[in-house]
């Protein structure tokens, strides 16, 4: 029987043909459609094939392409698998809603962004079976470059064309620091393969030096703080189709090489390396939701809340390295799962979310918080749609946000027993912290919804906005499910992120994955949570008050206008604008962002009040490390004076300088 | 799942559901007794409940669906939770179904909901009540979870019944961090069921208030099933408060009838004394400004913390 490696890579290319395809001239909209569309099958058969193959052992393949005696090992292990399934399933629904969505919008070349799209996904699948730096690395770069062209789809808007450089300038800066992470791995034997990395024992301080390089790297690709900027510039650049790409799957793929290099390739850990991550991560959770909350751009609300979840993401890594250093490995184990869960459930709500702002944006032309209101009854699916979506990422039961949320907090109830002291004690805080973040996030999804969907309309054409079209139906559907899927029945989710864990810690989760409808990660008594029995009562108890309430009284309803104090004129202008909403946690939380106000003096014909919030990073890290860049610069540019004599005088020079040393 | 523990779990429900309003009603005579007012009767709430419910229920035009299913999934998120609390006995079968991390999480979804369905009329007061409601909300969830993780960390677990288990059996003694913690638990509690300091419930001045704000546009059954919710949570807080800081006299493991019988009046003697500390703080405090919240909230979050540091050095 055929592995699933090669079927893995034969879906690969059939990604990469679609891109092709497209640019054949015939295709109409239908024809691009059907591409898309069949892309999003390769997608969800890539999730399939992945899915069944997480618990086998790993394959192994060698291409014979790239360079002479450079081969392309490719390997197949339950890590890869897993991030396979996120991206196929996260693709599968993203292209059938892209084979919607760039139909219907005035693109300039939908042929050219069709292939950008395909390379792209198959550059990210490259990315997670790939098993040498070398092979890595091209499929790394491909990502990048694709997601570029992607993210300055809309080139003729200069703030866009920013956008993209920035992202670009910083996915090299991380590219660099991967690029030396291997560098460190391959200690000296000159062997890329991430084969020999791991039967490798680096000496002294290069284990360190290689995490922290990997830390780095993928750090910039995942919105680590501090090299965070470019995320919230270019998620809402780019289609929203490729938002969604970018922040479930790309940002996926960071932390896919982070686990990597942390868990498989590098030996042993460090204890200290996991409270690196884990204050870096909470502090970076921390910063994203803040930023979140105060955001008027739809996108950019969105993008600084992937930030927070990226974050979350890290402090769970270094929560599972901290335990596997201390050879707490059941702990270690449950630690990961709910890391690797939260991942996964950032993907579909993320997608979820992205997705329905798209068809806000699409059926309104509007993506500033302050203009819309009221879409609930003017765009049911989505308004559905995203409810689930913004309860699922406000870590609400039953949902699948909370589950994984759920995991992590009992995994942080659990550090007590670890040796250090001091960690013992820093540990509880983190997870305040942890709460914190969680509880801003609810703040966050409130304003979203609340602010987009309901209340009345701000503006008046909002009135003509209309419902999704049946592709983004579809695709707001599957994510929605599964939302609620992954949010039910954790047991089943957890017994196959259980196969990672047999990977990469040497443990399982033990009785977790036990019972489907229940989740328990040491004993019932310990601790129990069951998202189905919470869901049916719920529901139960919904129906019964409505069935009691209504017979034994009446269900008797008039509609009017509404009371509100009683103060006769209302206007949907005077209702919470997105800065509003946002005002109390910008007031709390002064200290975090670098305000200008402008504001009005008493005597101005024309008043104006304005304030811009602005990272502080700006001021204390980029613009110094840019004034440097500058000022080196103008000191290179005295030696070119343009002068014929100059020049020479330079290559006399050097001259003499060569001889002086060769002799 | 036992026949005797299911019997206990509805019984416990149904206690909790008819003692609800009568705890608030309680709390309205001590405060009229105590600001020297004659009180209403203990049963007042219960009428206002029946008469909301023969009424035609008001709806504003543009509310969408979201506004009318809110009260009942904030009832039933709240009868939900009741019956996770461990009042009476501590052989609950719904106790597996969320322990007190998935109760925060419950209580944190009706809060959602309220907001939500506050900003679904698209009012200038209800975005602001809901606005303020998140606003407490984030600043006492974390408090709040501190004082269960110092609990869950003496007794090893997070699951309430084991929690309460633990501690009613350990010697009478005063442990610091339980003192800590209890103070910490008063202070975010206050804040939770929207009482004074943080905020009024007899207010009706529309610039203070929070909680109430929210509930402006409610008329009829809708009205009445969150003012019935919002008792219940204030008996769930009660009762929480009741089994970490005086988990004595609860009937304990698979009790039997007799037991919970016996375990009913200590429940009933302990909410009243409750009730009656409650509006003795009420009475002698006065609100503050919401902007003052962050500093209250951030006490409680500290003394949880404190709780927390003391129970990790010296184990008690």
């Amino acid at each position: 029987m055929i592995g699933a490696l090669p079927l893995i890579v034969y879906a690969i290319v059939a990604w990469l043909a679609i891109g092709v395809l497209a640019l054949v001239p015939t295709g109409g909209g239908f024809f691009g459609r059907s591409l898309f569309a069949a892309g999003a099958l390769v997608g969800l058969a890539i999730a399939v094939m992945a899915l069944t193959g997480i618990g086998d052992v790993p394959q192994a393949m060698v291409l014979p392409l790239g360079l002479p005696d450079l081969p392309f090992h490719l390997r197949l292990d339950a890590l890869s698998a897993f991030f396979l399934v996120l991206l196929g399933a996260a693709t599968a629904g993203i292209s059938v809603y892209s084979a919607g969505y760039f139909h219907a919008s005035e693109n300039e070349s939908p042929r050219l962004l069709c292939l950008q799209y395909h390379v792209f996904l198959a550059a990210m699948a490259l990315v997670l079976i790939a098993d040498d730096a070398y092979m890595f690395m091209v499929a790394w770069e491909t990502m990048a470059l694709s997601s570029f062209f992607l993210v300055t789809t809309d080139h003729v808007v200069p703030e866009i064309r920013r956008a993209g450089f920035l992202y670009l300038l910083i996915a090299h800066v991380g590219a660099m620091a991967i690029l030396l992470c291997f560098g460190v791995m391959q200690g000296g034997s000159g062997d890329y393969t991430f084969g020999s990395m791991r039967s490798m024992v680096l000496p002294g301080a290069w284990p360190s030096i290689a995490f922290l390089l990997a830390l780095a790297g993928f750090g910039a690709k995942a919105g680590l703080l501090p090299l965070h900027i470019w995320l919230p510039e270019a998620h809402p650049a780019a289609p929203s189709p490729v938002s969604a790409l970018l922040s479930a799957v790309m940002l996926k793929t960071a932390i896919y090489g982070l686990l990597r290099v942390t868990f498989d390739l590098l030996n042993a850990q460090l204890w200290w390396w996991g409270v690196t991550a884990l204050v870096l991560g909470l502090l970076t959770a921390l910063f994203g939701v803040i930023y979140a909350t105060v955001q008027v751009d739809m996108k950019r609300l969105l993008a600084y809340s992937s930030i927070e979840n990226i974050g979350i993401i890290v402090a769970g890594i270094g929560l599972t390295i901290l335990f596997k250093a201390n050879g707490k490995i059941l702990l270690a184990s449950i630690t990961l799962v709910a890391t690797l869960y939260h991942a996964l459930n950032h993907a579909f709500f993320k997608s979820l979310l992205f997705l329905a702002t798209g068809s806000v944006l699409h059926s309104t032309r509007e993506r500033s918080l302050g203009k819309l209101g009221g879409l609930i009854h003017r765009m049911p699916w989505v308004a559905w749609a995203a409810l689930i979506g913004a309860l699922a990422i406000a870590g609400l039961p039953p949902l699948n946000g909370f589950v994984s949320e759920w995991l992590l907090l009992q995994a942080f109830l659990f550090t007590p027993t670890l040796p250090q002291s001091f960690i013992n004690m820093l540990v509880p805080l983190a997870a305040a912290a942890l709460v914190l973040v969680a509880a801003l996030g609810a703040y966050v999804m409130v304003k979203f919804y609340g602010v987009v969907f309901l209340g009345r309309p701000r503006e008046a054409q909002l009135a003509y906005a209309h419902d999704a079209g049946h592709f983004e139906r579809v695709a707001l559907a599957w994510f929605a499910i599964g939302c609620v899927m992954l949010g039910l029945f954790p047991g089943t989710v957890i017994a196959v992120i259980d196969n990672v864990n047999t990977a990469l810690i040497g443990a399982t989760v033990g009785h977790a994955g036990d019972r489907w409808w229940m989740l328990a990660p040491i004993s019932p008594e310990r601790s129990s949570y069951s998202p189905l029995i919470v869901l049916v009562v719920i529901v139960a108890v919904v129906a019964l008050t409505i069935q009691i309430v209504h017979r034994t009284y009446h269900g008797r309803v008039r509609s009017g206008p509404p009371w509100d104090c009683g103060f006769p004129m209302q206007t949907p202008r005077m209702q919470d604008t997105a800065e509003g909403f946002g005002q109390p946690i910008r007031q709390v939380f002064e200290a975090f962002f670098r305000i200008e106000r402008v504001l009005p003096s008493p005597f101005d014909a024309k008043p104006q009040y304005r304030v811009t919030l602005s990272d502080h990073l700006w001021q204390w890290l980029y613009l110094p490390v840019v004034h440097g860049v500058e000022f080196m610069a103008r000191f290179a540019g005295r030696i070119q004076q343009g002068r014929i004599s100059i020049y020479l005088i330079y290559s006399f020079v050097t001259l003499l300088a060569l001889l002086m040393f060769i002799r | 799942m036992s026949a005797a523990g299911f019997l206990s779990q509805l019984l416990q429900l149904a206690i909790a559901l008819t003692l609800a309003p009568i705890l608030v009603g309680w709390v309205n005579q001590c405060r009229a007794w105590l600001s020297n007012r004659s009180a209403p009767p203990l049963l007042q709430p219960y009428r206002m409940i029946r008469k909301l419910f023969h009424k035609d229920a008001v709806v504003a035009e543009h509310a969408s669906w979201l506004f009318r299913m809110t009260p009942y999934i904030v009832f039933a998120a709240m009868a939900l939770a009741a019956a996770i609390v461990p009042s009476l006995a501590t052989d609950l079968p719904f106790a597996r179904a969320a322990d007190a991390i998935a109760l925060v999480g419950l209580f944190a979804l009706a809060r959602v909901f309220g907001a939500l369905a506050a900003m679904d009329i698209g009012t200038a007061f209800g975005s602001m009540g809901a606005r303020r409601e998140m606003f407490v909300g984030f600043l006492a969830e974390p408090a709040l979870l501190m004082v269960l993780f110092t609990a869950s960390l003496i007794s090893g677990s997070t699951s309430l019944p084991t929690i309460v288990d633990t501690l009613a059996h350990r010697e009478f003694a005063i442990y610091p961090s339980l003192a800590f913690a209890g103070v910490a638990f008063t202070m975010v509690s206050l804040a939770e069921n929207a009482r004074i300091p943080i905020d009024n419930p007899a207010t009706h001045l529309e610039l203070t208030m929070i909680h109430e704000a929210m509930l402006l546009e409610y008329s009829a059954r809708h009205l009445a099933l969150i003012e019935w919710a919002s008792a219940l949570k204030l008996f769930n807080y009660s009762c929480i408060g009741l089994a970490l800081f005086l988990p004595f006299g609860i009937a304990e493991g698979s009790a039997d009838w007799l037991a919970i019988l016996g375990a009913t009046p200590v429940l009933i003697v302990k909410l009243a004394v409750g009730g009656f500390a409650l509006a003795l703080i009420e009475t002698l405090s006065a609100k503050l400004r919401i902007f003052r919240a962050p500093e209250f909230l951030g006490t409680a979050f500290l003394l949880a913390v404190l709780a927390m540091l003391v129970n990790l050095m010296l184990g008690s």
